[in-house]
């Protein structure tokens, strides 16, 4: 057995051991979902502590066949692509069971839901079989709308509900139906993805085939990773869930559709991807302009981080349209990223709503009076959402940047615009509005977190420190198989990328 | 001469007349053990049918020709058993509900509908394919309209038979036509004759003749435009009853359906594809779209059932042994769901006066396991992983773009995107259907609800059905691959 399948089994089989666990039994329910994440967590720093950097072809694999007559199998493995991003999906899994202490009704049902939320994702990154790809992203993507219409806050929820629900399910259903097509079409007659890989190596797919599948893969997906125009049930819908809900979907489940793109369309519509490539990048000038001037304007602290982290998906779109190695490479390490800075700041907001009932940046102020802790961390959140040196995203930006700017300069320079001064106005106001300035009366009674409840946003902030300070233990393992990428994606063009490759390790070690 | 292929229907119809018998014998107050001891007898035809010793599992025809068993026959007549024994084993939790001392004849009912599906499941001929067809529909004239006190039965039972009337006096006008032109009723022989009589299957009247049949079929399985009676009788029958129609007659109607389209005209039906993908689409669109304002529980699975016969058709449309065989997966996963959801109707309703959504109120703490399992089948229904519903969903779809992919028909991507729009149509009331069970205020009955062993058994294994086709497509995936290859022989 694959290490893999035991960090997405864990949080599976306590799904399945909370069922017969009697309600009342709230210490033992809460215990058991903390522990299954923390084992999985565990057992993933491991993993990303013992892959090995460039070496030829996936680690950790594990393969067993499911249905033959189709070829179908459950095949999980990692290289440098997916190993991060399970790293940080099991850290930010675990930092979600730990915040969920804010649930105070049916918490058998939620911490069910939310380990199969956890089991499904970890399961979609780790897998390499496209109908498993699918079919675990599908579990752990219905559980959000429960989670969301039940638990969510607000009284917008059942808007937001139905909303979110049909959004994701249609992108979802849009993307599938791409993924079916790209098995008939391949020709390899099997799901494994590197067999339809290194089947298209030899015989690529048709030029109007590739034209037909990209945009349902990449609209498919884009509507999941909330690409502009599409993107509008993202900033409700995290404004309504509850924060453990939306630290995983806005942190781990939504780089889902993003990994899709790299690992799937890109090396298997190649042609596809390159006419598409001038287009994604015009929408994404959509996501980082667009949705930053509407950031700038939310009244809600909620709406104003969902925004921004609409906003962010757009750098990471802008590295994959780049085609290029240190583009794709920068997309990935925002993924890692992004998702511990979204789930820090949904995790914060949560603390905060807790404690004052609502998220009306009006209302708030001074808090960092009172929650010196909790502040200072939201502070530090805001910076690394600016993409302030010394955080993971910051790295991840530059780089993405770096890689745009051969094909887009005009794109990037507006991306730049948007990162550092769209960016830094709304997160500076909304510090300066939610922490700083009088403190009204009514938050005096506020308390701040005590030591077990700051655990989990600590951890989110080392984590982002670490790979702040310390990108080299990402991009080491991203490069080799990012370069696998890029070659397939585009064609005969590798030499351009080879040479920039050193430009990575630059951008790594000047941190 | 082969008549010993019949016995399994043989042994269906006499325990069937035994059970009639039997009432005489048995006192009232234990007229439920009639019920198990005719699911007993079905779970030994059904054993032996599965260990390949019953008649169903020789293989060969019989009457000149008229009757065939073969992996088809096979794969259906053991969903009908097994639909038949669900479906008692309803009935018995149905049967004070049911007119006063009758609950015997219900059973027998069953029994006969039961052996017209058998017959269906084997018939190659259009005489064969009339009569198997009205002996379910007969019985189910009756079974619709079982519970005489109730108006709303009754109702049913005339629409149904009104409608049910027509439909056959087009069928069987159809099938007049494709005499009077063909001269042939064995599917068999009349595939070998339009192919050597090419001008004979493009004659207007043979064609308006298939197409009669097909109405006719298209009624059976509740597909548009012949839907319009499968809300109301779905909501007056009896429960067993509905159960019974969702599942038995709408297999029936497409094992049907699937023979006269692929074995007696198959020239024409390769002629036919953008009917079939109209038909579906509007079938899936209707469905899924009536069903969004319906509060009553009961009609909202009647316009459900409607959406799925729109699904199954996507399998008819593929024209490919792939969408065959998608069709019985589907077929297969529908009968465990439908079953378990519209069990625990029964169990929860049996009380009320109608089965309103609201009376579900509450459901999680009168009975865990009856709220988990209406769950479990209106996720499965919506097409949600990892249940049986999201894989043979998977299948039709992948079928359907698979003779895209060949045929460069973009009807099929159309009908793509139509499935895609009626799933998540779908989500909506059903995810309404669990919110009612979980989130809605409670009741001022909160009482228990108390199952007895056998109810339980038959949910255990609906459950476990839904989750083992939806989790271990192997071994079904092989049948049903081996069912659709019987037909294109």
């Amino acid at each position: 057995m694959s290490i893999l399948t035991y960090i997405a089994g864990w949080p599976l089989l306590a799904a399945l051991a909370l069922i017969v666990v009697p309600r009342n039994y709230r210490v033992i329910i809460r215990a058991i979902a903390v522990l299954a994440t923390l084992i999985s967590a565990v057992l993933a720093v491991k993993m990303f502590a013992q892959f090995v950097p460039g070496a030829t072809g996936f680690q950790f694999e594990q393969q067993i066949p499911w249905v033959e007559s189709l070829g179908i199998s459950y095949h999980v493995g990692v290289d440098g692509l997916n190993v991060g991003l399970i790293l940080m999906g099991a850290i930010v899994a675990f930092a979600a069971a730990l915040c969920s202490w804010e649930i105070q009704t049916r918490e058998k049902e939620f911490y069910i839901l939310l380990l199969v939320m956890t089991g499904g994702i970890l399961g979609a990154f780790a897998s390499l079989d496209l109908f498993f790809f699918y079919f675990l992203h599908e579990l752990a993507l219905v559980p959000t709308f429960i989670m969301i219409g039940v638990w969510g806050r607000g009284e917008k929820k059942n808007y937001a509900t139905f909303q979110i629900t049909l959004y994701l399910s249609i992108g979802a259903l849009i993307a599938l139906i791409g993924l079916i097509a790209l098995y008939l079409q391949s020709g390899a007659n099997t799901f494994d993805i590197p067999k339809i890989i290194e089947h298209a190596k030899t015989n690529p797919l048709a030029v109007n085939a590739q034209n037909f599948i990209f945009p349902l893969l990449l609209f498919g997906f884009g509507i999941l990773v909330s690409l502009w125009p599409f993107h509008s049930w993202a900033p409700l819908g995290y404004g309504v869930a509850p924060s453990p809900t939306a630290m995983l979907h806005a942190g781990v489940l939504k780089k889902f559709g993003l990994y899709g793109l790299i690992r799937i369309a890109l090396p298997l519509l190649p042609q596809a991807a390159q006419s598409w490539a001038h287009f994604l990048a015009l929408l994404c000038v959509g996501n980082i302009l667009y949705v930053g001037w509407v950031a700038m304007r939310q009244k809600d602290l909620n709406l104003l981080i969902g925004n921004s982290s609409v906003a962010h998906m757009g750098f990471i779109f802008l590295g994959i349209a780049s085609l290029n190695l240190i583009g794709v490479t920068g997309a990935v390490l925002i993924m890692v990223a992004h998702g511990f800075l979204a789930a820090l700041t949904f995790a914060l907001t949560g603390y905060i709503y807790k404690q004052t009932g609502t998220l009306e940046i009006s209302a708030l102020g001074g808090l960092c009076r009172k929650l010196p802790f909790i502040g200072t961390a939201l502070l530090m959140a805001a910076m690394a959402g600016c993409g302030l040196p010394g955080f993971a995203n910051f790295v991840g930006e530059a780089t993405v940047f770096f890689g745009a700017w051969k094909m887009f300069p005009a794109i990037t320079i507006i991306a730049l615009w948007g990162a550092l001064v769209i960016g830094g106005i709304y997160m500076t106001r909304a510090i300066r509005n939610v922490l700083h300035g009088p403190l009204p009366e009514k938050w005096n009674s506020l308390s701040d977190a005590n030591l077990w409840r700051k655990l989990p946003y600590a951890l989110l902030i080392v984590s982002l420190l670490v790979f702040g300070f310390l990108p080299k233990l990402l991009t080491e393992k991203i490069n080799p198989d990012a370069q696998k990428i890029v070659a397939m994606a585009t064609g005969n063009v590798i030499a351009a990328s080879e040479t920039s490759a050193p430009a990575v390790n630059f951008v790594a070690q000047n941190k | 001469m082969n008549s010993s292929l019949i016995m399994l229907e043989i042994s269906v119809i006499g325990l069937g007349l035994v059970l009639m018998l039997a009432d005489l014998f048995v006192p009232a107050e234990r007229r439920r053990f009639i019920g198990y001891a005719a699911i007993a007898a079905l779970g030994v035809l059904l054993v032996t049918s599965l260990s390949g010793n019953g008649s169903c599992g020789q293989f060969g025809t019989a009457f000149g020709g008229m009757f065939v068993n073969d992996a088809l026959s096979l794969f259906f007549k053991q969903l009908f058993i097994v639909a038949a024994i669900l479906v008692l084993f309803m009935a018995a939790e149905f049967s004070d509900k049911l007119a006063e001392g009758s609950v015997a004849e219900y059973y027998s009912l069953i029994l006969f509908a039961l052996a017209g599906m058998l017959f269906a499941a084997s018939s190659n001929d259009f005489t064969m394919l009339f009569v198997s067809i009205e002996l379910i529909t007969i019985t189910f004239y009756v079974l619709v309209s079982f519970q005489r006190s109730k108006l709303q039965s009754l109702e049913a039972g005339v629409k149904y038979l009104i409608l049910g009337a027509l439909s056959s006096s087009f069928m069987v006008f159809g099938i007049a036509l494709i005499w009077g032109t063909t001269g042939e009723l064995n599917f068999t022989k009349l595939a070998d004759f339009l192919v050597k009589n090419p001008d004979v299957a493009s004659s207007q009247i043979f064609l308006l003749g298939v197409l009669l049949v097909l109405v006719g079929l298209g009624f059976k399985i509740a597909a548009f435009p012949f839907q319009i009676w499968a809300p109301d009788v779905y909501q007056g029958a009896p429960t067993p009853t509905t159960a019974f129609l969702a599942i038995g007659s709408k297999a029936a109607g497409f094992v049907l359906l699937l023979r006269v389209l692929f074995t007696a005209v198959p020239s024409v039906t390769a002629h036919w594809a953008n009917l079939l993908i109209v038909i579906s689409a509007i079938t899936i669109l209707y469905g899924n779209l009536c069903a969004i304002p319906q509060r009553n529980l009961k009609r909202l699975l009647g316009y459900s059932s409607i959406a799925h016969a729109g699904y199954l058709l996507l399998g008819v449309a593929a024209l490919s042994a792939s969408g065959q065989s998608a069709l019985l997966y589907y077929l297969a996963g529908y009968v465990f769901t439908v079953m378990a959801a519209l069990f625990v109707i029964t169990l929860v309703m049996r009380q009320l006066p109608n089965e309103d959504i609201s009376g579900l109120a509450g459901l999680n703490q009168r009975s865990p396991l009856l709220a988990a399992t209406l769950t479990i089948a209106m996720v499965s229904l919506a097409g949600i992983p990892p249940l049986a519903g999201f894989f043979g969903k998977f299948l039709l779809l992948k079928a359907v773009i698979e003779t895209a992919h060949i045929t460069h028909n973009h009807g099929y991507y159309c009908l793509a995107f139509t499935v895609l729009a009626g799933v998540v149509i779908s989500l909506y009331y059903y995810f309404g259907v669990i919110r009612a069970i979980y989130w809605s205020k409670h009741p001022e009955d909160m009482s228990p609800i108390t199952l007895s062993s056998p109810a339980k058994f038959a949910i255990w294994a609906c459950l476990t059905g839904i989750f083992w086709i939806g989790l271990f497509p192997n071994t079904l995936l092989n049948i049903t691959d081996l069912a659709a290859a019987a037909l294109g022989k």
